[in-house]
C-alpha cells in the first residue's frame, strides 16, 4: 500500500503527538469534572437528596466521559507502543490504584441507590470520593515523575527495566516535586466539578461548590506557580544530541540524550508556547472570580481554558520527549522514536478523521438533551431512573 | 527470566479475562434484546412491551456497569503486565484496540446513559434509536476486539522489522479481513445473545411457576427463544467454521483438542470421549466417530490432519530455521547501517520461523548457544496441556447442543402451542440459566489456553512477553483483584436477584399516566 505515503511519517508523528494531547484533554475536560463532583460530594451534600442531586449530575454522562481515558490509554497503546510498554509496566503499582479506583465508580454510581439503607449509600459515596480523587492525584504525580525523568532503561531486544523493587518502585513515585504536582491535579479538577455543580445545580450546593471551587483555583495558581519556580531553578531537563532523524525507524536506543540546563530552555527556543502557561493562570483566575459570582461568564468555561493550558504546557515543555529516561538518558522515548510505525499512524489518523467529529457531535447532542439544572424533585421522581 | 512472573501474570490475565467475560455476552444479547422489545412497544404502542423494555433494561444496566469496571482493566493489563508483547506488537495489535475506543465504545457509553435518563427527554422514536445504537456500540465493541485476538491467532498482515525490533503491520486490510476474526465475531457475539436468550427465558420461566408477571413472561419466552435459537444454530455453524480456520493455521490446538496423538489417515474420526494421558501420548477408553474430525478440520474425505507427535517434530525444525534468523538478526543489530546483504537475506529467509528460536529463551539468554536437549524442549513446549483443551471443547460443545433443544423447544410451545409451557420445561429452563456462561468460558479457555506457550501463534511466546515486575508486586495486584471482584460478584449477584424478585416496577396503569404526560410533554400545548 503506497497510500499511506501520502502523508510524511513525520507530520503523522506530529499530529499523533497533537491527537495524543486532545484526548488526555478531553479526558481531563470531560471526565475531568467527574472526578472533581466525586471528590466534591462529601463537602457540598449534606442531605442524601443533595447527595443524589450531586451524582446524578453527573449520572448520565460520566460513561461516555470516562471512555476519553480508555481511548486516550488505546491511542498511546497504537501511537506510541514503547510508551505504553515502558509507562504502564513502570508504574504498575500505581496503575493498580487507578484501576481499582475506575472499577468501583461505575458500581458505585449504579449501585448506591439502589438500596435504602444509609450505611450502604455511605460506603458507596466514599467509594465515589476514592475513585476521584486516587485517579486525579495518581495522574498529577505521574506527570511529576516524568518532568523529573523516570527511573528505567531498555535493553538491546528492547526489554523495559526498572530501577527499585514493587515498592521502591511505588514510593520512589512520591518525590516532593511529583506530589506538588499531584495536589495541583487534584485542585485543578476540584474547580473544574465545582464549576459543573454551579451548572447544574442550585441553592446549597451550589454555594458550597463556588467556596470550594474558588479555594481550588487559588491552590492551583500558587501551586502551578511554584512548580515553574522549581523547574527553573531544582531539576534538570533532557536534550536530545544532534539532528535525530524525523522519519527514522521507532528504535528509542538510536538517539543520544543528554541530561543538562533546564526544561524551560524550551521557552527560549520556542517563545510562543508561553501561551499555553498564561491560559492555564488567566483560566484559573477567571474561574476564582466567576466561582465567587464575579464576571458574566460561567466558571466551568474558564475551568475549561485552565485545564486546557495546564496539560498542554507540560507537553509543550518536554517536547519532543515523552518519557525521559533517569537511569540511561539514551533509553528516553521521544516522539521521532517511539511511535508506531508509518502505515499504523496513517490508518489510525483516517480512523480518527472519521470517528472523532461523529464523537463529538453526538455528544453534544447527547449534553443538549440532558440540558438543565438537576432538583431535589427530578431525583424523588420514580419515574426518573434517577441513580 | 522468572517463570514466577510469567505464570503468575498469565494467573492474572485468565482471571481478570474470564472475569470480564461473565458480563460481556449478557451486554451483548440483552442490548438487542431491550431493543427488539422497545422496538415492538413503539410500533404498537402496547405499554406491556414498553414495561418488559424497562424491566429488562435495569438488569441490563446493573450488568453492564459491571462489563464496563471490568472492561477498562482489560486494556490497561497489556502494558502493565505484557510489556514486552505491547513493545512487539503493538504496532500490529494497538490499531484495532483503539478503534474500538473511536468506534465502539464511545457509542455505547454516551449513550446509555441517555437511554436510562432519556425516557423523558426524548420522543419514542429517538429513543428507540439510542437503544439501537447502544447495542450497535456494544456489537461493534466485540467485533474490533475479535479482530485484535484473532491477529494472536492468525497473525497475518505482518512482518518482523529488525530496525526497530518489533513486528510491524504491512497490511491493515489483511488485519481487519483475517478470516479467524470473522469466524470468532459471529461466533463469539451468537454465543452472547445465546446467553442473553437463555438468561430472559429462564426468568421468565420462573415467574410463571411463581405465577406471576405472567404476561410480561411469555412475551418475553417468545421473543427470547426465537432470537435464542436463530443465535444458538449460529454458534454451532461458526464454532465450526472456527474450527476449519483453526485447521489451517493453529494444527497444534486442532490436534489438542482432539487429543490426537498420532496423524491418522484421512478422515480422521473424532473423538467422543476418551481420558488424554500426555505423558503416555495417548488418549485411554477413547470412543471415536468415524469421519467426523476430518470433515471438520478439513472439509475433505482425503486431506490428513497433523497429529501432535508430528507437528512437534516439525515445530523442533523450525526451531533450528529460527536460530539461524535469530544469528543473522544478532548481526543486523550490531550495525544496523551497514549489513552484508547476504545476512538480510539470510534472515529473511528465515524470519517466518524467528519466534520458535524465542521459545529458548525460557531456558538461556542466548538461544545461539541451545543444547539438542534445549532444543527438543523447546520443541516439546509448542504441545499445549491437552486434557483442559479436550475438556473445555467437549463441554462447550455439548452444552451448545442443549442450549439449540431447549430455545427450539421454547420456541414451539410459544408458536404453536399457544404460549403454555409445562411445568418440567420451565423448571429446566430456570436450571439452565447458568449453563451458557460456563459454555462461554470453556470457549475462551479452548482459544487461549489452546494458544499456549505463545500470545502470537508463532511469532512471540508467552514466557517472554511479559513485563519486568517482581513476583510481589504481582502477588498484590493478584490479591486486590480477586478481593474486589468477589465482593463486586456477590453485590452484584444479590441486586440482579432483589430486583428479579421485585420483578418490574410499574404495573400498567402507571405506563398509561406515563403515556398521557409524555404526549403532553411532546406535544405543544393548546
Amino acid at each position: 500500500m503506497i497510500l499511506h505515503e501520502l502523508i510524511s511519517f513525520e507530520y503523522l508523528r506530529l499530529i499523533w503527538w497533537l491527537l495524543l494531547g486532545v484526548l488526555l484533554i478531553g479526558f481531563a475536560l470531560t471526565d475531568g469534572f467527574d472526578m472533581g463532583v466525586g471528590i466534591l460530594l462529601p463537602f457540598v451534600a449534606k442531605t442524601d437528596v443533595e447527595r443524589r442531586v450531586v451524582i446524578n449530575t453527573v449520572g448520565p454522562v460520566w460513561e461516555g466521559n470516562q471512555v476519553w481515558f480508555i481511548l486516550g490509554g488505546g491511542a498511546i497503546f497504537a501511537a506510541f507502543p514503547p510508551l505504553y510498554a515502558v509507562s504502564f509496566s513502570g508504574f504498575y503499582l500505581a496503575m493498580f490504584a487507578i484501576l481499582s479506583a475506575l472499577i468501583i465508580r461505575p458500581v458505585a454510581f449504579k449501585f448506591r441507590s439502589k438500596r435504602e439503607d444509609a450505611t450502604w449509600r455511605s460506603r458507596w459515596d466514599k467509594a465515589l470520593f476514592y475513585s476521584g480523587f486516587v485517579p486525579a492525584l495518581i495522574f498529577g504525580v505521574a506527570v511529576g515523575n516524568v518532568l523529573l525523568g523516570v527511573p528505567f532503561h531498555l535493553t538491546p531486544d528492547l526489554h523495559a527495566i526498572y530501577e527499585g523493587g514493587a515498592f521502591g518502585k511505588l514510593f520512589g513515585l512520591l518525590r516532593p516535586f511529583a506530589l506538588l504536582c499531584g495536589i495541583v491535579s487534584v485542585a485543578m479538577l476540584v474547580m473544574h466539578g465545582a464549576g459543573w455543580l454551579v451548572l447544574k445545580t442550585d441553592g446549597g450546593i451550589a454555594q458550597r461548590a463556588r467556596k470550594l471551587g474558588s479555594r481550588a483555583a487559588l491552590v492551583v495558581m500558587a501551586g502551578y506557580a511554584l512548580a515553574g519556580m522549581w523547574l527553573a531553578v531544582g531539576i534538570d531537563g533532557y536534550s536530545l544530541v544532534g539532528q535525530v532523524p524525523h522519519d527514522g525507524p521507532s528504535n528509542p536506543l538510536a538517539s543520544q540524550v543528554l541530561r543538562e540546563g533546564s526544561w524551560l530552555l524550551a521557552y527560549l527556543e520556542r517563545p510562543w508556547i508561553a501561551i499555553a502557561p498564561a491560559m492555564g493562570f488567566v483560566g484559573s483566575f477567571m474561574a476564582w472570580r466567576a466561582l465567587q459570582g464575579e464576571g458574566q461568564f460561567s466558571p466551568l468555561g474558564w475551568s475549561k481554558m485552565a485545564l486546557f493550558g495546564l496539560i498542554s504546557s507540560v507537553g509543550l515543555t518536554i517536547f519532543p520527549f515523552l518519557l525521559p529516561s533517569k537511569s540511561q538518558p539514551d533509553s528516553s522515548l521521544t516522539i521521532w522514536d517511539a511511535s508506531s510505525s508509518h502505515l499504523t499512524l496513517f490508518v489510525m489518523l483516517g480512523a480518527t478523521v472519521i470517528f472523532l467529529p461523529l464523537i463529538l457531535l453526538y455528544t453534544a447532542w447527547v449534553y443538549r438533551v440532558l440540558w438543565g439544572k438537576v432538583t431535589q424533585k427530578d431525583v424523588s421522581d420514580p419515574d426518573h431512573h434517577a441513580y | 527470566m522468572d517463570i514466577g512472573v510469567v505464570e503468575l501474570s498469565r494467573l492474572q490475565f485468565a482471571m481478570t479475562a474470564l472475569y470480564h467475560f461473565l458480563f460481556v455476552p449478557l451486554t451483548l444479547g440483552l442490548s438487542i434484546l431491550v431493543a427488539i422489545m422497545e422496538t415492538v412497544y413503539v410500533m404498537t404502542n402496547r405499554p406491556i412491551w414498553r414495561q418488559m423494555t424497562k424491566f429488562w433494561g435495569l438488569l441490563f444496566g446493573i450488568n453492564f456497569a459491571m462489563g464496563v469496571a471490568t472492561g477498562v482493566v482489560m486494556e490497561f493489563q497489556f502494558g502493565m503486565n505484557w510489556s514486552y508483547y505491547s513493545h512487539y506488537v503493538g504496532d500490529i495489535f494497538g490499531a484495532p484496540l483503539a478503534i474500538e475506543g473511536l468506534m465502539a465504545f464511545f457509542l455505547e457509553a454516551t449513550f446509555v446513559g441517555l437511554w436510562f435518563f432519556g425516557w423523558d427527554r426524548l420522543s419514542k422514536p429517538a429513543h428507540l434509536l439510542v437503544a439501537w445504537l447502544v447495542a450497535l456500540g456494544s456489537n461493534f465493541s466485540a467485533l474490533w476486539i475479535l479482530i485484535a485476538n484473532a491477529w494472536m491467532q492468525n497473525p497475518v498482515g505482518a512482518e518482523f522489522n529488525p530496525l526497530t525490533m518489533r513486528m510491524e503491520m504491512t497490511s491493515f486490510f489483511d488485519v481487519m479481513f483475517n478470516t479467524v476474526a470473522q469466524a470468532k465475531f459471529v461466533h463469539t457475539v451468537s454465543a452472547g445473545y445465546v446467553t442473553a436468550a437463555i438468561f430472559v427465558l429462564g426468568v421468565s420461566s420462573w415467574y410463571i411457576l411463581n405465577g406471576r408477571h405472567i404476561a410480561l413472561a411469555r412475551r418475553s419466552i417468545a421473543v427470547a427463544s426465537s432470537f435464542g435459537l436463530a443465535a444458538a444454530l449460529s454458534v454451532v455453524v461458526l464454532g465450526d467454521e472456527s474450527g476449519y480456520d483453526a485447521g489451517l493455521n493453529q494444527k497444534m490446538k486442532l490436534a489438542a483438542i482432539e487429543a490426537m496423538w498420532e496423524t491418522e489417515p484421512a478422515p480422521a474420526s473424532f473423538t467422543l470421549f476418551g481420558l488424554p494421558d500426555q505423558e503416555a501420548r495417548e488418549t485411554k477408553w477413547a470412543v471415536h466417530v468415524p469421519y467426523v474430525m476430518g470433515l471438520i478440520g478439513t472439509r475433505s474425505l482425503t486431506e490428513e490432519i497433523p497429529g501432535i507427535n508430528q507437528l512437534e517434530q516439525q515445530a523442533e525444525r523450525r526451531v533450528r530455521s529460527g536460530l539461524v534468523a535469530y544469528d543473522a538478526l544478532m548481526t543486523i543489530r550490531e550495525d544496523r547501517e551497514a549489513t552484508d546483504p547476504e545476512i538480510r537475506q539470510t534472515f529473511e529467509k528465515h524470519s517466518d520461523d524467528l519466534g520458535y528460536a524465542m521459545l529458548l529463551r525460557r531456558y538461556l539468554d542466548d538461544p545461539r548457544q541451545a543444547t539438542d536437549e534445549q532444543i527438543a524442549q523447546a520443541a516439546e513446549d509448542t504441545i499445549p496441556h491437552v486434557w483442559p483443551i479436550f475438556w473445555a471443547f467437549r463441554i462447550m460443545v455439548g452444552l451448545g447442543f442443549m442450549f439449540i433443544a431447549l430455545t427450539a423447544y421454547f420456541f414451539y410451545r410459544s408458536s404453536f402451542r399457544g404460549g403454555v409451557f409445562p411445568r418440567w420445561a420451565l423448571g429446566a429452563a430456570v436450571l439452565m440459566i447458568p449453563a451458557p456462561w460456563i459454555a462461554v468460558e470453556m470457549g475462551w479457555i479452548v482459544a487461549e489456553y489452546g494458544r499456549q506457550p505463545w500470545t502470537v501463534d508463532g511469532i512471540l511466546p508467552t514466557a517472554l512477553s511479559v513485563s519486568a515486575l517482581s513476583v510481589t508486586e504481582l502477588l498484590l495486584t493478584i490479591a486486590g483483584f480477586a478481593a474486589f471482584y468477589t465482593t463486586l460478584f456477590l453485590i452484584e449477584i444479590r441486586l440482579l436477584l432483589k430486583y428479579i424478585r421485585k420483578g418490574p416496577h410499574e404495573d400498567v396503569q402507571l405506563t398509561d399516566d406515563w403515556q398521557a404526560r409524555h404526549r403532553a410533554r411532546l406535544t405543544p400545548a393548546e
